[in-house]
């Protein structure tokens, strides 16, 4: 985990997000509860700046992240800003990798309306700034491996998925909170495209969802996500494929019983609700021993759970991942 | 020569950074797409001279045909090569494992053959065999479509388009077709030149 302060930057290191050769970034999560705290003045200083609905050319010299003095302990470089946010799969904007960043500008992303229902003591109807209270802005560098076995490394910007389902505090029935993506072809063309079941849906056991490491992501690269990265606010769950990342979320539900999430609706033979990051599992097509690093040459070995194995494997203990795929 | 504009375009966007963010994946897609591309257009010059009565596009049949499996060609190596690092392990894994691999590969080799014997000289040697042999050219084309279809995560659109042309090229076929079509017409029995029996790409027996 990677907290950053803003001012942090000495004026002679200030780099564009574009260039990442030969930098060291801090990936995994740190207990730094403290550092957590440490951050938070900063963090609320960028809170106003996360909110900014930033749709400004690559070229905006706003405050500059020194990525390169992130510590990291994988030595593995940054995706470039151009390639995160020009290389989505994001299908209510089209199925090509190219084209959510093409089309996902007819998205409105205020004002945002976020719903918290379902088995929990304290429901309600948010707009982000409200919904987006209780957390700490930070900014975290993961892994994001997509189940096509390509991956990045993202700085992602937002805060603990934890925070907010403690203020919502779920019943003890609940096991389960699942997410949606909004509904609106007006807004989203490709809605009208059977390709997927509409809206998206996906969902993490309780416990899972209030790991440390999932966050709920407000920003990329020190901005506000761009649309086509599933502006204003979309799940990251670093140990698992891509697909449980959910996009553009309306909606926060708990529940009992496992939901059924969109793309195990759609193939449940290829896609599992755990999706647990697992070379040892094939998807039925395709291997998931490797991956291609976008950037990289030579395709790397997936590692199991992405790499958080030691942040996350306690989750699954005595789970035959396997079958729960 | 306009056969190479495929391969002029993935230069260009090579060098003009359009490639996007995995050029890896877009180049080894870009080639098999053409190559499916070629196959079909290639499959279709015989149901348009049919139809058109336009003899002449029959001379573009074999450039077509022998684009199609140069592109089939550079889409395997890219693969083995570059996708791969021909890593030999995984991917003989690869072909054997998977099977939209499996049926790729097997249409590349199906093609082979082909390719070898499109000239002028195996056609004089093999005589009416040559047909035959070339009807390959549709077994490969429908596992090239399958190898599609299997390789897409759920966007089966093209998949699907190129299937309905491929099946519509085949229904073509055998519907106008003769002794190139997948069913003999019945024909009165007359007498042949020994020409005409050697030479099947000859305009009378197409």
């Amino acid at each position: 985990m990677l907290i950053r302060r803003p001012d942090d930057i000495p004026s002679s290191e200030i780099t564009s997000e574009g260039v990442y050769v030969n930098r060291r970034q801090f990936i995994g999560m740190s207990a730094g509860v403290a550092l957590g705290g440490a951050a938070g003045g900063g963090g609320l200083g960028n809170f106003g700046d996360a909110l900014r609905h930033d749709a400004g050319p690559r070229s905006d010299t706003g405050p500059q992240k020194d990525w390169s003095t992130v510590r990291s302990d994988l030595d593995e470089e940054l995706t470039p800003y151009e390639d995160v946010t020009s290389y989505n799969n994001f299908y209510e904007f089209g199925t090509g990798k190219s084209d959510p960043a093409k089309n996902a500008h007819t998205l409105r992303t205020r004002p945002w309306t976020i719903e918290v229902d379902g088995l929990c003591a304290n429901p309600g109807v948010y707009g982000l700034e409200d919904f987006i209270k209780p957390g700490t802005i930070e900014d975290r560098v993961y892994r994001m491996r997509c189940v096509e076995a390509w991956s990045m490394v993202i700085p992602w910007r937002g805060f603990a998925l934890k925070d907010v389902i403690d203020r919502a505090d779920p019943l003890g029935s609940a096991r389960f909170v699942q997410f949606t993506t909004l509904l609106d072809p007006g807004q989203m063309p490709y809605q009208r495209y059977g390709i997927l079941d509409w809206p998206y849906l996906e969902a993490l056991r309780l416990d899972e969802a209030r790991h440390p490491l999932a966050i709920l992501a407000t920003g990329v690269y020190g901005r506000d996500l761009p649309n086509q990265n599933g502006a204003p606010l979309r799940l990251v769950v670093p140990w698992k494929y891509g697909f449980k990342g959910i996009k553009s979320i309306v909606s926060m539900r708990f529940l009992e019983d496992m939901p059924l999430n969109t793309w195990k609706q759609s193939a449940s033979h290829e896609y599992g609700f755990y999706a647990n990051v697992n070379p040892e599992v094939n998807h039925p097509r395709w291997t998931q021993a490797r991956e291609r690093r976008l950037g990289e040459f030579r395709r790397r070995p997936t590692l199991m759970f992405n790499g958080y194995g030691e942040q996350v494997a306690s989750l699954y203990a005595g789970m035959d991942l396997r079958a729960n795929y | 020569m306009l056969g190479l504009t495929p391969a002029a375009l993935l230069v260009w966007r090579g060098f003009a950074d359009r490639l996007g963010a995995n050029p890896i994946e877009e180049v080894l897609h870009h080639l098999g797409r053409s190559a499916l591309i070629f196959l079909l257009i290639t499959l279709s010059v015989t149901p348009i001279r049919r139809v058109t009565g336009w003899n002449l596009i029959i001379q573009a049949r074999r450039p077509l045909g022998l684009f199609a499996f140069f592109y089939l060609t550079l889409h395997l190596l890219w693969y083995a090569v570059v996708d791969q690092t021909y890593d030999f392990e995984f991917i003989l894994e690869d072909v054997l494992e998977r099977r939209y691999i499996m049926v790729g590969f097997t249409a590349w080799l199906l093609l082979v053959p082909l390719a070898v014997t499109s000239t002028k000289g195996w056609i004089r040697r093999l005589g009416k065999r040559w047909r035959k042999l070339h009807r390959l050219a549709y077994v490969a084309t429908s596992l090239g479509v399958l190898h599609f279809y299997w390789q897409v995560k759920a966007d089966t659109y093209w998949p699907i388009v190129a299937a309905s042309v491929l099946a519509l090229l085949m229904l073509l076929r055998v519907r106008i077709g003769d002794g190139g079509g997948l069913l003999r017409s019945r024909k009165p029995a007359r007498g042949r030149r020994p020409a005409e029996v050697a030479d099947p790409t000859s305009s009378k027996d197409l």
